[in-house]
């Protein structure tokens, strides 16, 4: 017995790959120390500091999602009751004088988070796919509804707010400044991150990926399936309550918004956008998301159209998302044979881009036309000025839309063909795709 | 009392039948394409601003033609040219689709018509009390909404049971992969399938806008509430939709209407309390709670009854 099993098991990691592994972690811990040095303004720190939250939150989804094949409607109850209890809490705590530092307060926002996924997650996980995905979506509108009836608790539209300067000092930090609350977030962060990616792992890890696709099997296995989705939604629900927590701290503020179906979309989008496939996909999608949501605001009137339209491309043209798109051409980087695509993909840029340009154009103008009729036809967008009200723009914005499609059809057949030979000489190199 | 139970009895019936206009199309489309469309409500909006807008050019008979046809032929391409592109990449990717479909239908309507509610008003035709009980005038829009409600239930039905298209959608609700195998062409009878029950909604949108609120957040409003609808009816039972409808139809209405709180019922609060959160579950009224009302039914549902009340499909 013990023979086969010594045959079946992985061999142990040799001292090179044990190395790389450690010092990848022990790079980004450097990484997010050194980062406040070289981008020092508060913006940016207010910027990486919503990163970090927006990490823990994609990653804590994607133990449902990617993880287990559970798609949830609902993920923010978990943030937006670890963000409530956080802010209470610390109202409590600081009242009371109690000797607990503010470092381990997201403690108590992934307890409560895990708190109400267990209470939640038995109903909720007793089927997949589509039921659960409708009951993920009616438990989030009741506990939202809920949240505007209860007011003392949820402080009703306002929200409750805190001051996180009155709790125990811990070496003179008082975690008033940005800096000192981006260091709170990015050790939270880092913590998680290897938490979570530990959990992929471990054996459960592993049954929640057998769960995800073949729950049948699962049950012949002898498992439960159902046990498998509901633990998975606990540590889910616990990490998206540290999540929440480090957004209350952050903001010193916790309202309804916090639970919202904006939220629970927001992150559906991040960590989709990013990959659902890989570990490191939600990461992707967080830094993604966040840094569109900051700069397209700027750029443009309807950011949250293109916000949508992006996501619909994802869906439609790479379900993968973005560490899909580029972990697909990871066999021909080993075969050597990458080259070969980047005359066809730069060929199938140019209509593609000429659709898109011909896209925004035609949005803006139409924008102009229905949200603010009487103003001055010089319209600026993405950083770029013109005259909304030239025909020739309009016409301009017909025909890159309907030639860059014409042309974009053709070129993109051609990439399937380059992609094609390109994989089959990876193959022939033994390089599995 | 008499006169609040009749009134509440007719609103929710109404409201039922809404409800059971969209749920049809769902219900149908859901258990032949395998995808709950989370964009449905969003095509009821739709409905409702067409309807606004052609009204306004042409007036409101045209509009209750015209704005779903269109919304049909938007419904067909969707399924045409989108759906049937992610259907390879499983259920998920198609859920995800008509979620991202939904946030784009949301802000394109908010471009279009803004964010706050548009003027869409009873046409002038039926804008009389149609009877009156108890001093309460009964509005003969809500008798019209009633009606066409009605007349597309019977109509839906008999085609449903006497006609061979409906035929074949029957055999599909429960035996999708044979109706495909028999020879049928499946990807036209989705696409016909997913105009009509677009359409169905889109009906509803233009016949509850002058009598509701026009506005860009209905669809938010409304979708989740439809899903509990097509949940606790039973993922795929067309009559466990209409049975959910009026259940939830009715069972809103009356909430809405009732003044009953707990401090009502056994007096306020002992003043100790009177701080405490326990005060707010003691000073609700059944009209705030009315809006959770359709998701404790739901969780009650999962709990009791997993596969929903006149559920058969394990999914």
């Amino acid at each position: 017995m013990s023979q086969i099993a010594s045959r079946v098991a992985p061999p142990l990691p040799a001292a090179t790959e044990k190395l790389n592994f450690y010092g990848l972690w022990l790079g980004t811990a450097i990484a997010l120390l050194l980062l406040p040095k070289i981008f020092s303004s508060g913006g940016s720190l207010t910027t990486f500091s919503l990163i970090g939250i927006s990490i823990i939150f994609s990653l804590s989804y994607n133990i449902l999602l990617g993880q287990t094949g559970m798609l949830s409607f609902g993920h923010a109850v978990y943030y937006g009751l670890g963000g409530f209890l956080v802010i209470h809490s610390i109202n409590i705590i600081g009242a009371h004088k109690l000797p607990i530092p503010l470092p381990i307060i997201p403690l108590i926002g992934g307890l409560s988070g895990l708190l109400f996924a267990a209470l939640l997650g038995w109903v909720s996980t007793q089927r997949s796919g589509t039921a659960f995905a409708m009951i993920s979506l009616g438990v989030a509108e009741l506990i939202a509804s809920s949240a505007l009836i209860l007011r003392t608790f949820f402080g009703g539209e306002a929200g409750v707010s805190a001051n996180r300067t009155k709790l125990l000092k811990l070496f003179g930090w008082n975690f008033g400044p940005q800096i000192q609350i981006y260091y709170l977030v990015a050790a939270w962060t880092l913590i998680a991150v290897v938490a979570m990616y530990a959990l992929t792992r471990t054996p459960l890890g592993r049954m929640c990926n057998a769960v995800r696709d073949n729950p049948e099997r699962v049950q012949f296995v002898g498992y439960n399936p159902h046990v498998v989705r509901y633990l998975a939604f606990c540590f889910s629900g616990f990490f998206a309550g540290i999540a929440g927590a480090l957004a209350a701290i952050n903001f010193e503020i916790a309202n309804s918004a916090y639970l919202g179906a904006e939220q629970s979309g927001t992150v559906l989008f991040a960590t989709y956008i990013g990959g659902i496939g890989f570990f490191i996909g939600p990461i992707v999608g967080a830094i993604f998301v966040t840094f569109l949501s900051l700069g397209l605001s700027d750029l443009t009137q309807v950011w949250q159209l293109y916000f949508g339209l992006i996501f619909i491309a994802v869906v439609l043209f790479a379900p993968g998302g973005i560490t899909g798109l580029l972990m697909m051409h990871r066999p021909l980087v080993k075969a050597g044979t990458l080259p070969k695509m980047l005359p066809s993909y730069l060929i199938a840029l140019v209509p593609t881009l000429a659709i898109i340009a011909g896209l925004i154009l035609s949005i803006e103008i139409i924008v102009h036309y229905t949200v603010n009729p009487g103003d001055d036809s010089h319209i600026k967008a993405f950083g770029v000025g013109f005259d909304a009200a030239s025909p020739y723009l309009w016409t301009l914005a017909v025909i890159l839309l309907i030639g860059g499609f014409l042309v974009a059809r053709r070129t993109w057949i051609w990439v399937g063909h380059a992609w094609d030979d390109a994989t089959s000489v990876a193959r022939e190199k033994g390089i599995a795709a | 009392m008499l006169e609040l139970i009749v009134i509440s009895t007719l609103n929710g019936v109404l409201f039922g039948m809404l409800l059971f206009l969209m749920a049809s199309g769902l219900t149908v489309i859901f258990s032949m394409l395998g995808v709950l469309n989370f964009a449905h409500a969003s095509f009821y909006m739709l409905g409702a601003f067409f309807g606004f807008q052609i009204s306004r050019w042409f007036g409101f008979w045209p509009a209750l033609l015209v704005a779903p046809l269109l919304a049909c032929a938007i419904g067909a391409g969707v399924e045409r040219f989108g759906l049937r592109r992610v259907h390879k990449n499983g259920h998920v990717a198609e859920l995800l689709f008509t979620f991202g479909l939904a946030f784009v239908i949301e802000e394109v309507v908010q471009i279009i018509w803004g964010k706050s509610p548009v003027d869409f008003r009873v046409p002038a035709l039926l804008d009389f009390p149609a009877f009156t009980i108890f001093s309460t005038n009964y509005p003969a829009y809500k008798m019209f909404m009633l009606l066409v409600s009605i007349v597309i239930f019977v109509g839906l039905l008999i085609v449903l049971k006497k006609t061979r298209i409906g035929l074949i959608v029957q055999a599909a609700l429960t035996h999708p992969h044979m109706v495909g195998h028999l020879g049928h062409n499946v990807g036209r009878i989705f696409m016909l399938v997913f105009g009509v029950g677009t359409a169905l909604a889109a009906v509803a949108g233009v016949i509850a806008g002058p009598a509701l609120v026009t506005q860009s957040n209905m669809a938010g409003l409304l979708g989740p509430i439809l899903f509990v609808v097509v949940v606790v009816g039973g993922l795929g039972s067309l009559p466990g939709a209409f049975v959910a409808s009026l259940l939830i139809g009715l069972v809103q209405t009356f909430a809405v209407s009732m003044n009953g709180s707990l401090s009502g019922t056994f007096g306020p609060l002992s003043p100790a309390y009177a701080s405490t959160w326990l005060a707010d579950i003691w000073g609700v009224t059944i009209a705030q709670i009315a809006p959770i009302v359709p998701y404790l039914l739901l969780v009650l549902v999962l709990i009791f009854r997993p596969m929903g009340l006149l559920g058969t499909r394990d999914t």
